[in-house]
C-alpha cells in the first residue's frame, strides 16, 4: 500500500547555509556533494510478501503514482531542462512484421553521442576506477529520486530529503542517451563505488523497483562488462515499452528441481523457440527468494568470467539470464561482416528483441530473419549453454530431478502476467488501474 | 408568386419534344412528391413531431435549410420570418434561399454565404434581401450548421435574420452608382443567382426605397439579437432530437477530417484521470480531439460541446493576450510551455488555469498532437504531497507513452500520407 506524505526536513550533520555551494561546486553524486545534498526519496515498503495486484482501495493513492506520476513526470521534466542527449520520441520506430514481434527503432545519432565504452572487453570483472567516468561524476539534476528501502509497511516519498550516513543512498537518474521514453539507471549505494557487478542485495534493489512500478511494461535490465555495458559503476537500467519484447512471448520448459528450490519457491525453466539460449527465473515466496536464487547464478558467471544479460520483466516476477558469447566472437573475426555492419551491440534490450538501428538503410530493411541471425550469433551454443547451466545449479546447490517424459513438462510460452490485470494486455501494456 | 414545384429530374421529354407518356409523367409526379416528402419530413425525422410547434414558438425570424435534398431546400419558415418577408409558408418552403437575394444584393456576401455553406461552419453577415413586395432591407444574416452526432454529416443550416434599422447615414454617398453598376452586371451574367422576379422592378431603385446609403452594418445589438436567436432554436431542436435518438450538436463531433483516435489509445488516454486535453494541429483551426472527463468536469462542457473546437472557447475578457501569443509561438516553435492565464468555464465563471502545452510525437517521430494539462491553482494540492507541476508532467509523460505506442498502432498514422 502507498501512503505519500510531507515531512519536515531534518538539516544533517553537515548542512550549511542553503545559499553557499556545497561540495565540490559542481553539485555531483560524489562524497564532496551528495552527503549534503537534498533529493526526493521514494522509500518503498520492505514488505517480505510479494507485491500484490492492485486494489479497488478508493481512499490509497493510486498504485501508479511511482511510474507515472514520479518517474515519467520527472523524465519529462528533465526533457524540457534540455538535459537528454536526443528527443528519443522523434525517432521512428515499429514492429518488425513477423511472428516474433522484434522492435527496430531508428537512431541515427545514438552511437555518435554515447559515452564511448571506456575498458577492456575481455573480462567481466574489472576493479572501479574512479579516473574513467562513473556516475559519482554526474551532475544531481540528472537524478530523478532516491530509492532505498523505507523499513516499513508502506511506501513513503518525501519530496526533499537529506542523506544520512546510515542509509548509503541509491539514485535513479536519467540515462542521457535514452532508448526510450521514460529511460533511466538504477545505481545502488552510489557512493560506495561498486563496480559492474552483481550482488544479492543490489539485485533485491532491482526487483523492488519493477514491483514499485507494477507495469509489465516497465523493465530493468543489466548488462555485465563484456556483454556491452558501458561503464564500470554498478548500474541497472529501466524504460517503458508498450508492446511486449519478443523473448517475454517465447515459449518456456521447466527444470524439475529435486534440491535447493523447495524453500525458495522458485521455478527455474529454459527458453525455448528463441535464438539466444537463456534461464527463465519466477516465483518465489518473497522477492528476496527469488533475488537470491538469480543474483546466486550470476554471481559464479561473473566469477568464471562469462559475459551475460538479465531482464527483469513483469513487474519483478520474471528473470531472463542470458550468458553470451558475443564480444568474444567479435574479437575471434567469427562474426559475418554483414551483421557488424549494422553496428548493433547486442546488449539486454536487443537480446530481449528490441533494437535500435543506427542507418536507415538497416532500419527500412529490418527482418526478422535479421534479427534473429544476429542474436543467434549472440548466444552460447547449445553444448557450452548446457555446460555453463550445469555449472550454474552445482555452484548454486541445485540438483536437477530426473525425468522420464520431456514433454510433461513443457510450457506453451505466453505474455501473461500473474495479475488479475491480464485483461489489459491485449490493448498493450497500459496504465493499470 | 407562384410557387414552382422543382423537380429533380433534368428532362422527361423524349427528343422529339411530344408529351411524355403517362407514365413518366407519373413519375415524374412521384419524383415531385417523393421530394416533398423528404422535404416534409426533414425535420420530423430527426426532431420528432413536436418540433414544428416548439419551433412555431420561437419569435425570431429565421430559415431552416436541407442540405441533404438536392436544390438545398427550406424545409421550415417562423412565423416571424414570413412576416418580415410578406411570403406565405407554402411559398417558401422547398425554395432554395436564394430567393430572397435580390439584383442590390452584394455578390460578395452571397459567395461568402455559399463558402459557409459549402465548409460547414457559422457565418454572420450584413445582407440586402427582398421582401416578397420588392422592397429591399438590411438583415444580419447568421448562419449555423447543424451536425449528426453520430458521424458528424451536416444535416440541416439554422439562418436567422435580424433586421438591421435605419440609421444614421453611413458616408457611401459615391456608392449608389456602384451599386446599380452591379446590380446590372449581376442580373445579366449570374444565372445563378437566380432572380424568379421581374428584371425591370429593380432598376428603379428610387421608387422602391432602397437606399445605398442606408446602414449596412450590424450593431452588437443585432449581433447579440442573432446569437441569442440561434442559441435558442439550437437548444429546441437539440432537446427534440434526443426523442428519436438520432441526437444533433452544433459542433462538428467526428467529421471526415478529424480521424476518430484509436480505441486503444483512447483507453490509455482514459485512465489519466487528471484534466488534459489533445488537439491536432494538422487540422484547421487545431481542433480537440480528446478531453478528459476531469477536464470536462473542470469546464462544465459536455464531451460533444468540445471535440472539434480550437481551445479558445475557454478565453475571455480577462484572458491575458500576451500570454496567448506566448502560447501560440511556442506552437509554432514546436516548444513546450507553461504559462498561467485565465479561463472561463461553460457557466462564465472563471479559474486561474496553470496550464502546460507540449507537443507529443507518434511512433513514426513526428508531432502527432499538443497534450494540454490544466490545473485550477484554486484546487487544492494533492494529497500526496506531488506538487502540480510534478502532476502535470507525469500527465505529459503518460500521454507520450500512449501515443508513441506501438501496440495497435494507436493514434493516426501520419506515415502514410
Amino acid at each position: 500500500m502507498l501512503t505519500i506524505k510531507r515531512v519536515p526536513t531534518v538539516l544533517s550533520n553537515y548542512q550549511e547555509d542553503a545559499s553557499e555551494s556545497r561540495g565540490c561546486g559542481r553539485n555531483c553524486l560524489g562524497k564532496c556533494c551528495l552527503p549534503v545534498s537534498k533529493l526526493p526519496l521514494y522509500a518503498f515498503k520492505s514488505d517480505s510478501k510479494r507485491p500484490i495486484s492492485p486494489s479497488g482501495a478508493t481512499d490509497d493513492p493510486p498504485a501508479d503514482f511511482f511510474l507515472n506520476s514520479l518517474l515519467l513526470g520527472q523524465w519529462e521534466d528533465r526533457l524540457n531542462r534540455g538535459l537528454f542527449r536526443y528527443d528519443v520520441t522523434a525517432c521512428e520506430t515499429k514492429v518488425i512484421p513477423g511472428e516474433q514481434g522484434f522492435i527496430a527503432q531508428l537512431n541515427e545519432g545514438r552511437h555518435l553521442k554515447k559515452r564511448p565504452t571506456e575498458f577492456r572487453v575481455d573480462r567481466v570483472l574489472q576493479p572501479f576506477d574512479p579516473a574513467k567516468f562513473n556516475f559519482t561524476k554526474v551532475g544531481q539534476e540528472e537524478v530523478l529520486f532516491r530509492f532505498e528501502d523505507g523499513g516499513g509497511h508502506t511506501s513513503l516519498f518525501f519530496d526533499s530529503a537529506s542523506v544520512d550516513e546510515a542509509n548509503p543512498p541509491s539514485v535513479v537518474a536519467i540515462n542521457v542517451s535514452p532508448i526510450e521514453y521514460g529511460h533511466v539507471l538504477l545505481i545502488p549505494r552510489v557512493l560506495d563505488c561498486l563496480p559492474q557487478r552483481i550482488d544479492a542485495e543490489s539485485f533485491l534493489l532491482a526487483l523492488h523497483m519493477a514491483a514499485e512500478a507494477g507495469n509489465p511494461c516497465f523493465r530493468l535490465g543489466y548488462n555485465s562488462l563484456g556483454a556491452f555495458a558501458t561503464i564500470n559503476h554498478l548500474h541497472f537500467q529501466a524504460y517503458y515499452l508498450s508492446v511486449p519484447f519478443p523473448v517475454e512471448k517465447a515459449p518456456t520448459r521447466e527444470i524439475p528441481i529435486a534440491k535447493g528450490l523447495a524453500d525458495s519457491g522458485v521455478k527455474i525453466s529454459l527458453l525455448m523457440n528463441y535464438p539466444v539460449r537463456g534461464l527463465v527465473y519466477e516465483g518465489g515466496n518473497t522477492l528476496k527468494d527469488l533475488a537470491d536464487v538469480v543474483a546466486n547464478s550470476c554471481i559464479w558467471l561473473q566469477e568464471n568470467n562469462i559475459p551475460f544479460n538479465v531482464l527483469i520483466s513483469d513487474s519483478g516476477r520474471r528473470i531472463f539470464l542470458f550468458p553470451q558469447c558475443y564480444a568474444e566472437k567479435q574479437a575471434l573475426g567469427e562474426v559475418p561482416q554483414e551483421l557488424l555492419d549494422t553496428q548493433v551491440n547486442p546488449a539486454v534490450w536487443e537480446i530481449s528483441g528490441h533494437m535500435v538501428l543506427k542507418r536507415r538503410k538497416d532500419y527500412e530493411e529490418a527482418t526478422e530473419d535479421y534479427a534473429w541471425r544476429l542474436l543467434a550469433e549472440v548466444s552460447l551454443s547449445e553444448e557450452r549453454f548446457q555446460e555453463v547451466k550445469a555449472y550454474i545449479f552445482e555452484a548454486t546447490g541445485l540438483v536437477e530431478a530426473e525425468v522420464e517424459d520431456t514433454d510433461a513438462n513443457e510450457n506453451k510460452g505466453t505474455y501473461q502476467p500473474t495479475t488479475a490485470s491480464t485483461t489489459h494486455f491485449p490493448e498493450g501494456c497500459l496504465v493499470l488501474q | 408568386m407562384v410557387a414552382l414545384r422543382l423537380c429533380p429530374i433534368a428532362t422527361i421529354h423524349d427528343h422529339t419534344g411530344t408529351s411524355p407518356p403517362p407514365a413518366a409523367v407519373a413519375m415524374a409526379e412521384g419524383m415531385g412528391t417523393c421530394r416533398d416528402r423528404l422535404i416534409d419530413q426533414s425535420l420530423t425525422a430527426r426532431y420528432s413531431g413536436w418540433i414544428l410547434e416548439a419551433l412555431d414558438e420561437l419569435p425570431d425570424n429565421f430559415l431552416i435549410s436541407d442540405p441533404v435534398i438536392s436544390g438545398h431546400p427550406i424545409v421550415f419558415a417562423s412565423r416571424g420570418f414570413l412576416a418580415m418577408s410578406g411570403y406565405a409558408r407554402e411559398e417558401v418552403v422547398g425554395r432554395n434561399g436564394r430567393i430572397f437575394q435580390g439584383p442590390a444584393t452584394d455578390r460578395r456576401s452571397v459567395m461568402e454565404i455559399r463558402e459557409a455553406i459549402r465548409e460547414e461552419r457559422t457565418l454572420q453577415i450584413s445582407l440586402l434581401n427582398y421582401r416578397k413586395d420588392g422592397t429591399p432591407h438590411w438583415i444580419l444574416f447568421h448562419l449555423c450548421p447543424v451536425f449528426a452526432m453520430e458521424d458528424g454529416r451536416v444535416i440541416h443550416f439554422v439562418a436567422v435574420q435580424v433586421p438591421i434599422p435605419r440609421q444614421s447615414r453611413c458616408s457611401r454617398s459615391g456608392e449608389r452608382e456602384m451599386v446599380f453598376g452591379t446590380c446590372r452586371n449581376e442580373v445579366r451574367l449570374d444565372e445563378d443567382c437566380g432572380c424568379n422576379l421581374a428584371v425591370d422592378s429593380f432598376l428603379d431603385m428610387d421608387n422602391k426605397g432602397l437606399d445605398a446609403e442606408e446602414s449596412c452594418k450590424a450593431s452588437d445589438r443585432e449581433k447579440e439579437k442573432a446569437l441569442n436567436a440561434a442559441t435558442s432554436i439550437l437548444s429546441t431542436m437539440t432537446h427534440y432530437s434526443k426523442l428519436t435518438g438520432r441526437v444533433v450538436c452544433t459542433k462538428r463531433c467526428s467529421s471526415a477530417g478529424i480521424v476518430p483516435l484509436s480505441s486503444s489509445l483512447n483507453i490509455s488516454l482514459g485512465r489519466i484521470k487528471q484534466s488534459f486535453v489533445l488537439t491536432d494541429p494538422h487540422l484547421p483551426d487545431m481542433p480537440i480531439v480528446y478531453a478528459s472527463d476531469e477536464f470536462l468536469s473542470l469546464t462544465g462542457y459536455s464531451r460533444h460541446e468540445v471535440l472539434g473546437c480550437n481551445c479558445r472557447f475557454l478565453h475571455g475578457p480577462g484572458t491575458d493576450a500576451g500570454v496567448l501569443q506566448q502560447i501560440k509561438d511556442c506552437i509554432r516553435a514546436e516548444q513546450a510551455c507553461s504559462v498561467r492565464l485565465l479561463n472561463y468555464r461553460k457557466d462564465g465563471s472563471s479559474f486561474g488555469n496553470l496550464l502546460h502545452i507540449s507537443p507529443v510525437r507518434d511512433a513514426s517521430g513526428k508531432i502527432a498532437f499538443y497534450v494540454e494539462v490544466q490545473i485550477d491553482e484554486n484546487s487544492k494540492s494533492d494529497e500526496h504531497g506531488l506538487s502540480p507541476k510534478m502532476r502535470q508532467l507525469g500527465v505529459v509523460g503518460q500521454v507520450k507513452v500512449a501515443v508513441r505506442s506501438l501496440s495497435s498502432r494507436a493514434g493516426p498514422s501520419r506515415t502514410s500520407s
